[in-house]
């Protein structure tokens, strides 16, 4: 028997290993916090790791969670040993096939890493409202609390499903446990051998579809006999805890760990116990350990099997004792008696006693909701609810771990009860994104977990932006598994690896008394405690703190390492937190070092080595006076002129304080304000740009190209300058358009990411020094404060005519204020330059349906968000429902605008002679194609509803109630390529097809970028994804000719960075086509590889290399007898491999695989030519009449 | 007629080598020089640092935005322990050892001695007959004294020699003070060849886009005549055996440059515009022009012109207005 190896690893990991190893098939589609357990499955396939039966499995995606479940139960259905992974609305996405699966007794496990269901708002985090959504479909539902048990459960799910035939769900907590990153013993392939039984895959195998033995399955029924047929199933169903009972027996034989389908822990003659499934356990157990070492009688029920409930096997596993039953759901079922956990001890309660079986007294039983949406779940909560049965009349039906103000549900919690022993080391640390903190942590995780006997435990926190954000690193070890299942909030280490962190957030807050404080300062010891905010400087003093700081970025420059302090702030780590001892510590570090970089030469390791030595020769302790005489405050997390809503809900959202929000501060249907990201400045640039009036030509690129709105552009008055700054810099406006009016340049200081895109594309070169541009970088801090009131006049001058402008251009576009600003896209998106032109195109009349993806969560995550206002208040208003229903979601949206114009039109005619004539007449037949129009239309509407409100008749008030739809109304449809080439194509198709004026806007990055770079069908051929391991072999989806196909759908192509003109054109020309419009915008991503400065000549490379030809497909000109389609590129100027070849997606195959490479480069040049010549025919085409005898 | 000659100590059937290009990548290639007479290869170089700025760059992005954000902690496939280092290189070489029949020379562009040393040494473990070492370094730093520049070379080439066993020769520039000593310097240090002259990226401006743009120009035959003069003048004068690159497109090419003491000539951007054949084509143009003259051998031939055998030796010394001057009849 091979020794099984100790190993650190997270739950999806886990959960994946031993799937990959004990199935022939894995067809999956990504979800977040699914997506790392395919990913793994298809690395190791990619690598030719083989299955217990001596095979490489066969990974695939498809293009949804329902077409991965349908392609699992083909799979299934024909015999092959098949699973997929998924969470949330993919789990909802497969429920149809999970009847069928279960429906026909088929074996199979499918993993989920349980995640909160969108309702009010979307949350990829963690509890158990997906897997409670599939509790009836007639599969197993088994539970994993820790990562060690994810690794176990989904080996005996394997075993039993197998042997009992009932289809299991094996899940666990999303992100708690799916990415906590646990010490765990690793099963061997002789465990997983000895677990699966070849006689039953056999057997499998045999009941599979095949002509030389042929069934049918699956076919229709009639009243006479469905509902027998149905019942004939149930002997399975009672025989199955009994399987799933013997297959955790049998494990425990071959394995050493015993479970059981209730496992029970704590004081044997428990009068109160407390009943969970999940993450939550562990911590629960934890508590009543401290709870009965303290004196008093707990216990844990711990589900592991929820489907098929066994009331035998739950009643048998409750002490006699016990008195009180707190059960535990992690999901909320508005509306019923209870949720379901407790439904069904309740209901296995009341049915033993109504039988007289019950093994003891009836107890008192309550139920309450904890940890919705990854919610913290802590001692104090398992203590409050436990508590709570003490009383004589305990709440039921509570909700523990918020503050519900509202219905008066939460329990009370003692915000100082602790159980962490004191052998266990607790750290935190508070890095930047792009730092290699979290990198570094998971690295010193390994170093301790495997390298020495003790346990580890790590978690990691993200921001909800993309750019610049922070992430909370999360570390315990100790000499015992560490069953802590929250988050560090007693702190014996806390590293701050950003100085300017101090200043945003409360970083000290949970560092104990007598704690490490390490602080990556450019400032050094003798110096630092003058520059740091006065309530840290308190902080340091009360709770004793020893205080060290290192100049990690120096060390960095000196020893060649770059800006990445993420070996540096580790090698700290080591030296001074005592978790090894330093010699011992500084060798392991040397040791991975050595490990990872190994292969790339000496010279490498050796620059590694010294920057771990000179990072011990620059560490140093501060000697902190005895009392804080600082002067510097903490930053406001908002501005001072935001909202009151603004301040007190966001602005606690913002600094880290959301838990402690009330009920009462959540708005009852998901329903929040626009235009709050300009309150939030998060400074996050290094640089910014700099304006040279004197050079600049006025062109506004810079501003269309800004991802965040963060350099506008505006004509105005320049008697209005009277008022300026000093500072303020404005040139006389060059132009006709604007004659004798000023033009200013401005950038956003607080709102700037330093992405250095609009340097790049500024064309105007100082004559003398070719290196000085109208726009350049410069360092931030010293611009700060003079560019935020620049910047505020900026704002307080008016916003020009729109009227007055020609759209059309790229200038023209870019005087139109941004209605989508400050969002928290990478820095140098490629996306938001589309969504920030069309809001400024279109905001104020639009409204957006929004697809799940990157486009939804910088637009839609909390605390702020970018959809923004003009100085009338109109802007766009915003909606996200799902991933794969975007369009028809969209499509909706102009089915109810219509009727309700409809209605308006007909309450019109029927009024107009109380409202005048002519009103009527010229509100329906007004003119609405531009600016002009539309600005009219809306004062005859504010006529119309002034009359209005002058006549007390049910018709008048409800003309007025839809008034506002007789002012043209923009539908815009946006998502990213998953959703409009894949999951989300069928309805998009159909969208297309209705004839309605819908404007679909697709921000094509050509791979899912918001969760992690998967495989779509706009992937490119030869570019590396995820599930495209190898370079994608096939070329990228015509999705613009597919829809050119119908002849009545507006098709563009648009690549900003290739002909920014053409955006425009194309933008101007969809929206004003009356009927289906489809925009594919190419968005370069960070998922590409390269930096994203020079995003736009990565676009313009592509568009020359003939393999994203642009293009305008305008039914209208078909119908004048023209051809409808103008091509908008030239004929291809470079290969396809000198575009590709300079992004790493490409250029990584050449090292992994170089054959491959260089036959999809060739594979890729022919395509491209190919295609750039079809369209080409295409647009030469004659659409005249045709000729007599043609 | 026997074209042959000796060149780092192999003997060679002609002395037409296509010098060291991105033609050879590919194996077809290869085997097309091969067939159409060449009498050995050289592949084209190994940038260490490009090797290694390769490798960094494609770690540096491979984890780039990565760990910032819950739904996408990394945004690709992870790539194990992919090849960091020369695998593909060494790979090439060894296939042209297993499909070519002429010697296959490695070409190496090293920046730390360890590189240098490291990537010889697997060029010789992958069969290599030989390495070129190509030291390509423009001196910018007003700071780095004439000699300092002179004593890395040496260096480069002795680390070389030191890790390996199998001839190697060193391509440099002309610009040296006195290029002379340099040659003895490195002969004297164990080049089995000195290759004369690098052609090094000739930066251009984009007068449209207003920027530095960087630029090749084909070499024509005009630039023969800058290796024409050092290959004469060293001829004879040191050891180590002399290539002559840039500027070969002729069989006349290659006739003046074996008078003037070459052992080969290098070609590449005759191959590029005219494509691999033209070493056929240069090799019967030169044999017809060899009997045309009757001459019998290329040894005959090699250096017959050089200063040593010159009779006016002065003529490779003459700056262009003292060749004025002297032409001059009043």
């Amino acid at each position: 028997m091979t020794q099984r190896k100790s190993v650190t690893i997270d739950g999806n990991e886990a959960a994946a290993f031993v799937a990959h190893q004990v199935n022939e098939v894995c067809a999956i589609y990504p979800i977040t916090p699914s997506s790392n357990m395919g990913e793994w499955a298809d690395q190791w396939s990619a690598e030719g790791k083989t299955n217990i039966w001596g095979t490489v499995p066969s990974v695939v995606e498809l293009q949804s969670e329902g077409g991965a479940s349908g392609a699992v139960h083909g799979s299934l259905q024909t015999g092959a040993l098949t699973t997929t992974f998924t969470a949330s609305q993919g789990l909802l996405l497969m429920i149809p096939n999970m009847y069928k699966i279960a429906g026909e007794l088929t074996s199979t496990v499918f993993h989920v890493s349980a995640r909160t269901l969108a309702t009010h708002a979307l949350s990829i985090f963690g509890d158990h409202s997906d897997v409670m959504a599939v509790r009836q479909t007639g599969w197993g539902l088994l539970a994993s609390a820790s990562v060690q048990e994810v690794m176990d459960m989904a080996l005996i799910a394997q075993a039993a499903t197998l042997k009992g035939r009932v289809p299991i769900v094996h899940f666990f907590d999303g992100f708690r446990t799916s990415h906590e990153v646990q010490k765990i013993e690793q099963l061997t392939r002789e465990d997983m051998a000895a677990m699966i039984d070849d006689n039953l895959v056999r057997a499998h195998r045999s009941r599979g579809l095949s002509p030389d033995r042929p069934v049918l399955r699956g076919s229709a029924q009639n009243p006479d006999v469905f509902f027998q047929a149905r019942e004939r199933s149930q002997p399975y169903y009672v025989a199955f805890p009994g399987i799933v009972q013997e297959a955790m027996d049998k494990f425990a034989k071959i394995v050493g760990r015993q479970y059981h389908l209730f496992d029970y822990e704590g004081a044997k003659d428990a009068d109160r116990v407390v009943i969970l499934m999940g993450s939550g356990a562990e911590t629960a157990l934890e508590t009543a350990e401290y709870l009965n070492a303290h004196g008093e009688k707990v216990g844990v029920l711990r589900v592991h099997l929820f489907r098929p409930f066994s009331a035998k096997h739950l009643l048998a596993a409750i002490p006699k004792t016990v008195k009180g039953i707190v059960v535990l759901d992690r999901c909320k079922e508005p509306g019923g008696t209870g949720e379901p956990l407790y439904q069904d001890v309740v209901t296995a309660l009341s049915e033993a006693m109504a039988e007289n079986s019950l093994p003891f007294a009836m107890p008192k039983v309550i139920g309450g909701r904890y940890g919705l949406s990854s919610k913290e779940f802590t001692p104090a909560m398992v203590k409050a609810g436990l508590d709570e049965l003490k009383k004589a009349s305990p709440k039921n039906h509570f909700a523990v771990g918020i503050n519900d103000d509202v219905s008066g549900n939460s329990l009370p919690l003692d915000a100082d009860f602790s159980v962490e022993g004191n052998d266990v080391v607790r750290c935190l640390f508070f890095g930047l994104g792009a730092d290699g903190t979290v990198g570094a942590n998971k690295n010193s995780i390994k170093i301790i977990g495997e390298g020495t006997p003790n346990y580890a435990q790590g978690y990691f926190v993200y921001d909800s932006k993309k750019s610049g954000s922070l992430t909370v690193s999360h570390l315990r070890f100790g000499p015992r598994p560490i069953r802590s299942i929250y988050l560090v909030d007693r702190a014996n280490f806390v590293a701050c690896h950003q100085f300017v962190f101090l200043e945003k957030y409360d970083v000290l807050k949970a560092a104990v008394p007598g704690a490490v404080f390490l602080l990556n300062s450019p400032y050094g010891p003798d110096e630092v405690w003058d520059k740091i905010p006065r309530p840290v400087q308190e902080q340091i003093i009360a709770k004793k703190l020893k205080f060290y700081v290192i100049d990690g970025y120096k060390v960095a420059k000196d020893t060649g390492m770059g800006s990445r302090v993420n070996t540096i702030m580790q090698t700290c780590f080591f030296a001074i937190s005592g978790v090894l001892p330093k010699n011992e510590a500084i060798e392991a570090i040397k040791k991975s070092i050595k490990k990872t970089y190994g292969a790339k030469g000496d010279d490498v390791v050796q620059k590694n080595f010294a920057a771990v030595d000179q990072t011990l020769a620059n560490l140093f302790e501060v000697k902190v006076p005895a009392k804080a005489t600082g002067s510097i405050a903490l930053t406001p997390a908002v501005t001072d002129n935001a909202p009151a809503y603004v301040k007190e809900v966001l602005g606690k959202i913002i600094i880290g304080e959301g838990d402690s929000l009330p009920v009462s501060a959540m708005p009852e249907d998901g329903t929040f304000p626009t235009a709050t990201a300009q309150y939030e400045k998060r400074n996050i640039a290094l640089e910014i740009p700099v304006w040279d009036e004197k050079l600049c030509i006025q062109c506004n690129k810079c501003a269309l190209v800004c991802p965040h709105a963060a350099i506008r552009a505006k004509v105005y008055d320049g008697a209005l300058l009277g008022k300026a700054p000093s500072a303020f810099k404005s040139a006389d406006f060059k132009g006709a358009e604007f004659k004798g009016m000023k033009y200013t340049i401005q950038v956003a200081p607080e709102d700037c990411t330093g992405c250095g895109l609009c340097v790049q594309v500024c064309p105007a070169k100082d004559k003398s020094n070719a290196s000085h541009k109208a726009i350049d970088m410069a360092d931030q801090i010293p611009l700060r404060l003079p560019e935020r009131e620049n910047f505020a006049f900026f704002l307080s001058l008016p916003d020009v005519d729109r009227a007055k402008v020609n759209p059309g251009t790229v200038k023209g576009s870019q005087f139109f204020r941004p209605l989508f600003e400050f969002s928290g896209a990478c820095s140098g998106c490629g996306e938001t330059p589309y969504v920030k032109l069309l809001s400024q195109l279109f905001g104020d009349r639009a409204i957006v349906a929004n697809a799940t993806g990157c486009s939804s969560i910088y637009g839609g995550n909390l605390p702020t968000t970018p959809w923004a206002v003009n100085a009338d208040g109109r802007g766009p208003a915003w909606s996200n429902s799902l991933f794969e229903d975007n369009a028809e979601f969209g499509y909706g949206f102009r089915l109810s605008l219509d009727a309700q114009k409809e209605f308006a039109g007909f309450l019109l005619k029927k009024l107009s002679s109380e409202l005048g004539d002519a009103l009527v007449e010229s509100i329906l037949t007004a003119d609405q194609k531009d600016e002009a129009g539309i600005a009219a239309q809306r004062e005859r509407v504010a006529e119309l509803k002034r009359k209005l409100s002058g006549l007390n008749t049910p018709e008048a008030r409800n003309l007025a109630g839809v008034a506002e739809s007789l002012v043209k109304k923009s539908v815009w449809i946006v998502g990213g390529d998953g959703w409009a080439y894949d999951i989300g194509y069928g309805g998009l198709d159909h969208v297309l097809a209705s004839g309605r004026n819908v404007n679909v806007l697709v921000l094509d990055t050509q791979v899912y970028s918001n969760t992690g770079g998967q495989c779509s069908k706009a992937t490119p051929i030869g570019s590396v994804a995820k599930f495209a391991a190898s370079g994608k072999p096939s070329p990228r989806k015509d999705l613009g000719l597919m829809a050119m196909a119908y002849g009545t759908v507006y098709v563009a192509q648009v690549a900003m960075g290739a002909n920014d003109n053409q955006t425009v054109k194309a933008f101007l020309e969809a929206e004003s086509y009356d009927g289906p419009s489809l925009i594919i915008a190419y968005s370069h991503c960070i998922a590409h590889g390269y930096d994203l400065r020079f995003g736009m000549e990565h676009q313009k490379a592509l568009v020359e290399s003939g393999a994203f030809p642009l293009y305008r497909y305008n039914p209208e000109l078909a119908a004048k007898g023209e051809n409808p389609l103008k091509l908008d590129s030239k004929a291809p100027k470079i290969s396809y491999g000198d575009w590709a070849m300079t992004e790493t997606r490409f250029r990584m195959l050449t090292k992994s695989k170089p054959e491959l490479a260089k036959k999809f480069m060739e594979m890729g040049q022919q395509s491209s030519q190919r295609l750039y010549h079809f369209y080409e025919q295409l647009a030469a085409m004659s659409f005249g009449e045709p000729k007599k005898g043609e | 007629m026997d074209l042959s000659t000796t060149y780092l100590g192999m003997k060679l059937k002609n002395p037409i080598v296509p010098a060291a290009s991105s033609l050879s990548r590919d194996l077809s290639k290869l085997k097309a020089m091969e067939d159409a007479g060449a009498s050995a290869v050289v592949l084209e170089s190994l940038f260490e640092e490009q090797l290694e700025g390769e490798a960094a760059s494609i770690d540096h992005y491979l984890t780039y935005g990565a760990e910032s954000y819950a739904e996408a902690t990394s945004y690709f496939p992870v790539l194990g322990d992919f090849d960091k280092g020369p695998e593909e290189y060494l790979e090439h070489i060894r296939k042209a050892k297993q499909a070519l029949s002429i010697p296959v020379i490695a070409s190496l562009n090293g920046v730390s001695r360890g590189g240098w040393m490291r990537y010889a040494r697997k060029m010789e473990e992958a069969g290599a007959d030989a390495i070129e070492l190509n030291v390509y370094f423009i001196p910018t730093d007003p700071n780095m004294p004439g000699g300092e520049v002179e004593a890395m070379y040496v260096e480069a080439l002795r680390a070389v020699k030191e890790a390996v066993k199998i001839p190697v020769a060193i391509k440099v520039g002309p610009y040296f003070s006195n290029m002379a000593n340099m040659a003895r310097r490195l002969d004297q240090s164990g080049a089995n060849g000195l290759v004369l002259f690098n052609r090094f990226y000739q930066p251009d401006i984009d007068l449209e886009e207003i920027e530095v743009v960087p630029h090749l120009q084909f070499s024509s035959s005009v630039a023969m005549l800058l290796g024409l003069r050092w290959v004469a003048i060293l001829h004879g004068k040191i050891n180590a055996d002399l290539a002559a690159t840039n500027g070969i497109h002729t069989h006349e090419d290659v006739l003046k440059m074996l008078m003037a003491g070459a052992a080969v000539t290098q070609m590449a951007a005759a191959l590029y515009k005219k494509g691999i054949g033209h070493i056929s084509a240069v090799l019967a143009d030169m044999q017809a022009w060899m009997e045309q003259h009757e001459y019998e051998s290329v040894a005959q031939m090699r250096g017959s012109l050089s200063q040593k055998n010159c009779p006016s030796p002065s003529a490779f010394e003459r700056a262009n207005y003292m060749k004025a001057i002297v032409g001059y009849k009043p």
